[in-house]
């Protein structure tokens, strides 16, 4: 049932001082409630006028805030495009009707009310502060959920290898090779638990050397062709399949292609900002993209924002505009309002960065996957970006950006992304860096008076009240775990027509049929993360769901 | 950063108390309480929202916090009015608060005292740590009763409410029904002559603790004064009244304005109308109630409420809908006993079919029930019961149409 939260609030209260209103005309003895009670009228007035006081105080604090905020952005010779800083909303964002944005053309855009924004200070602002190019890299097999511990290397320690050339296999589907980013030697293979492959590290040249592919127009080349190119080249692993998020199976035929052309991730990067210029390159993975599926290919695009000229003129091509808090950047959000997966049903997935990098293989013949990647988060000195390629050391990052201790590095955002250490490296999706505060302190009635803000989706915090707050965040899980009792906070963050506790128990009593019927294929963790930030009881969701995913498979 | 000194003394407690099951419990429920604990995310997100189980528990307790004052000043009122003194709602309100103080005061703490005690203990048992649910519930269970519960009937009720209501379920989170409506419906099914009829709203007696500090308060309380009850004073309840005579046999006992401000005799909490629907603004405001809840099942009771207006076959079913949200505890069930997110329907659209069908069943209890004037405890127990069904009817109609649009 639709029902919009704020007015049927309103609607209620009034019903209820319309009842109260009448109960009190009715009554004979109506006078004796103000004899009764003229202190408390008194009072009440009194609090009316302290309320009245507050907001003409806000609204000037408010008006000042916008003031300094426009003057620190010409300063720092920035265009004010995004949202003023104003803790009140937008007059086009309360009324109806004066919501189009004239770089839609018309088309409507999908409207996603369910959500909500992490606010979290240090966004990295639009710069890039140096191309960063560290000693050595690593390639993680952990990046791939499906890929069985132990894969196969393709090269020994000590061999040079060449930006593409083959660097191990996974067992099962030795067709789909995994190549190296830089050029070096492979210097050392780390190894987890049972022996497991953590990462294999290549200490890198000064300067990168490609292997060569053929340069080719892929508008001229069959499907084949396009697939053996990627699959040899190390570009198929960009493309992922729903259900399960697994590497694609190139024997598949999708139903069609979908590609996010945002973030909304806390912190996440700006991909209009990352792809910016790269339009030859897109529009060149885009048209490989194509050959792969009889069926379309979809690009989602924020409604807010005008895009970059990447995504304004890239052709043949399927476009959605979605407005909405996060997650509506998640692509798994995307189809579900645009195609939904339906049981049998394969999508494929490409993040936009990875699209970049399919492209220059055509265009250039290499395995070219350098790109921006945002440094952010509250820990760090100066929020920017840095040009890379995946799989970067870290360290010497850290050393410039960030001087504290009790710090946790994440390679992705705070929801979805892997805690690396100190001198971990960079995931080979991930184009942010996070870096917040370690909470391992105690908090002297934390649950009851908060000693500092913190961000949160429960009005029974006061700083909620101001939507546009950052936070300084931290790990703190700002609780225990305990059992299910909330009830709907979960709906209230997923904008997909799902029950996720539902799903979540489903999940628990391994009820396959129960979990097909509630929707298990539409949604991967990152859909769900948001779920397992707010939920009260502290339930890892994201664990949960990829144990009914693995599940999923092994039964299927 | 210097450590706090309380830490330091419960950090050096912890290795003495983890020899034992029960002291290493105790140690975790006042450290947690005391702190918020220094666990950091493992896997999953990285940060977590604000909000816990404690915090969310203590709003609850916080939006009950007015009814809990008037229903204190209420049993003392009562009490005079009952003796033929201080008529005046400002009359001699320092005694009116001593005495329903004194008199509140123990059911409030046996209700804690038992409740918690056997929380402790199975937390203990089972190696898990103490959970927050039953701060609402203790809160909630003395709010239901009526003043002059005998303190024995009180704790039994408690004891059999945790242990068979919820305990026996597997605790916080997993009961079928509301644990305090399952203290209320043992006593009234258990002592019927406790819980119902003209004689327990309202406190006659002095209790222990008055009678201890009768050495205090004795001059000031009239303990000593041998007071009468007043001739033809009747503790009836205004929905006791209606069930007889209907709307003019309540009116003739009680203003309407005395009705909405809740000095008449019932339940200590139950009465005050716009305490509770401060209490319900405050939960919805909140985000902790369920106003989806609430206005459904004020819709069910105001049509279910009509529906008789119509038919109108005895006088209790003529009296006005709007008149029966001041008799009774409907607001009080509505804010605090049907939104208990535990045993409510936990999507959205059984939100809605549940609140309207408690206040349709509800309705139908009260006026046509000849035992008992009250509906809201069976009609919300009944639908705790249906809730779980409720939510299948509703995932089942989105699975479906998942399903068809795979075929």
């Amino acid at each position: 049932m639709s029902f919009n939260l704020p007015s049927a609030r309103f609607s209620f209260t009034s019903i209820l001082l319309f009842f109260s209103a009448v109960l009190a005309a009715q009554d004979n003895k109506v006078n004796n409630i103000f004899e009764n009670y003229l202190n408390e009228i008194v009072l009440g007035i009194l609090g009316v006028t302290v309320l009245l006081v507050l907001f003409v105080v806000y609204m000037v604090a408010d008006k000042l805030l916008k003031i300094s905020s426009e003057k620190a952005k010409s300063d720092a010779g920035q265009k004010s495009e995004d949202e003023s800083p104003s803790v009140l909303p937008a007059l086009n964002e309360i009324l109806p009707g004066n919501n189009e944005y004239p770089h839609l053309n018309g088309v409507k855009p999908f409207k996603l009310k369910k959500g909500h924004d992490i606010k979290i200070r240090g966004r990295a602002i639009k710069e890039v502060s140096e191309d960063y190019f560290p000693s050595s890299y690593a390639v993680k097999p952990k990046d791939f959920v499906e890929m069985i511990p132990i894969p196969k290397l393709a090269v020994e320690v000590g061999a040079e290898v060449k930006a593409g050339d083959h660097i191990y296999f996974d067992k099962r589907r030795p067709e789909i090779f995994y190549t190296a980013p830089v050029s070096g030697e492979v210097a050392e293979v780390i190894r987890g638990e049972k022996r497991s492959i953590n990462e294999i590290v290549i200490l890198a040249d000064k300067e990168v050397k490609f292997r060569e592919f053929e340069k080719a127009d892929p508008n001229t080349l069959d499907k084949k062709t396009i697939t053996e190119k990627l699959l040899d080249s190390g570009c198929w692993p960009f493309i992922k399949q729903r259900p399960f998020n697994f590497v694609a199976d190139p024997e598949e035929k999708p139903k069609a292609i979908f590609i996010s052309g945002f973030d909304t991730a806390p912190l996440s990067a700006n991909l209009n900002f990352t792809l910016q210029g790269e339009s030859k390159a897109f529009q060149a993975g885009i048209d490989a993209l194509r050959k792969l599926t009889d069926g379309k290919v979809h690009l989602s695009l924020d409604a807010k924002r005008k895009p970059c000229d990447t995504f304004e003129n890239v052709q043949n091509i399927e476009k959605h505009y979605f407005e909405g808090p996060h997650p509506a950047g998640n692509v798994g959000i995307q189809i579900h309002h645009i195609d939904p997966i339906a049981k049998g049903e394969i999508a494929w997935t490409v993040g936009a960065q990875e699209v970049v990098f399919i492209g220059r293989l055509f265009l250039e013949g290499r395995f070219n996957t350098q790109k921006l990647v945002a440094v952010a988060g509250p820990k760090v000195k100066n929020p920017s970006y840095i040009r890379t390629f995946p799989g970067a050391n870290l360290e010497e990052l850290i050393n410039k950006q960030v001087d504290e201790e009790n710090v946790r590095i994440i390679s992705g955002d705070v929801l979805t992304g892997k805690k690396v250490a100190s001198k971990g490296f960079l995931g080979l999706f991930n184009n942010l860096i996070s870096v917040i505060e370690e909470g391992d302190q105690y908090e002297m009635f934390g649950w009851l008076i908060p000693s500092y803000a913190r961000p949160s989706i429960s009005p029974t915090f006061p700083w909620t009240l101001f939507p546009n707050e950052e936070f300084d965040v931290n790990t703190n899980t700002h609780g225990e775990a305990r059992a299910l009792v909330v009830t709907g906070q979960y709906e209230q963050v997923l904008p997909m027509n799902i029950y996720p506790v539902h799903l979540l128990k489903a999940i628990m009593a391994n009820d396959f049929e129960l979990m097909e019927g509630l929707g298990i294929y539409e949604v991967v963790e990152e859909d769900m993360a948001l779920c397992e930030f707010v939920c009260t009881s502290k339930t890892n969701v994201q664990e949960i769901l990829r144990e009914g995913l693995d599940y999923m498979y092994e039964q299927s | 950063m210097s450590k706090n000194p309380l830490r330091t003394i419960l950090d050096k407690l912890e290795p003495i108390a983890a020899k034992n099951k029960f002291a290493h419990t105790l140690h975790d429920g006042i450290s947690t309480f005391l702190f918020q604990p220094n666990l950091v995310t493992q896997s999953g997100t990285h940060i977590k929202d604000g909000m816990d189980l404690k915090r969310t528990m203590v709003h609850v307790v916080l939006a009950m916090q007015l009814c809990l004052i008037h229903g204190m000043v209420n049993i003392g009122h009562q009490h005079y009015a009952a003796m033929g003194m201080y008529p005046g709602l400002t009359e001699g309100l320092i005694p009116k608060i001593v005495y329903g103080l004194l008199q509140l005061l123990p059911i409030i703490v046996v209700a804690h005292v038992v409740g918690l005690g056997i929380e402790f203990a199975f937390a203990a048992k089972k190696g898990h740590a103490i959970e927050e649910g039953f701060l609402v519930t203790g809160m909630l269970i003395p709010l239901i009763v009526p003043p002059d519960i005998p303190l024995w009937m009180l704790a039994v009720a408690t004891a059999f409410a945790v242990i068979i209501g919820k305990e026996a379920f597997g605790g916080t989170g997993m009961n079928v029904l509301n644990v305090a409506l399952t203290a209320r419906v043992f006593l009234f099914f258990a002592y019927p002559t406790e819980i119902s009829g003209d004689k327990v709203w309202v406190s006659y007696d002095y209790n222990f603790l008055h009678q201890g500090a009768s050495a205090l308060f004795g001059d000031f309380l009239h303990i000593k004064d041998n007071l009468a009850l007043v001739d033809g004073f009747s503790g009836a309840t205004p929905l006791a009244l209606a069930a007889e005579g209907g709307w003019g046999a309540v009116t003739e006992q009680y203003s309407i304005s005395e009705m909405f401000w809740g000095f008449i005799p019932g339940s200590v909490g139950e009465m005050n109308k716009p305490a509770i629907l401060l209490g319900a603004g405050m939960l919805i405001a909140s985000g902790i109630g369920s106003w989806r809840i609430m206005l459904s099942m004020f819709i069910g009771a105001a049509s279910m409420g009509l529906l008789m207006n119509g038919l109108a076959l005895n006088p209790f079913m003529e009296v006005p809908v709007h008149y029966h949200f001041i008799m009774g505890s409907f607001f009080f069930a509505m804010a605090f006993m049907a939104t208990d997110p535990v045993t409510a329907t936990g999507t959205n659209t059984g939100k809605w079919i549940y609140g309207f069908l408690i206040g349709v069943i509800g309705m139908i209890i009260r006026v046509l029930n000849p035992a008992y004037p009250e509906g809201w405890m069976l009609a919300i127990l009944l639908l705790n019961v249906f809730a779980p069904l409720i939510d299948n009817y509703v995932i089942q109609a989105n699975i479906s149409r998942r399903l068809s649009r795979a075929a």
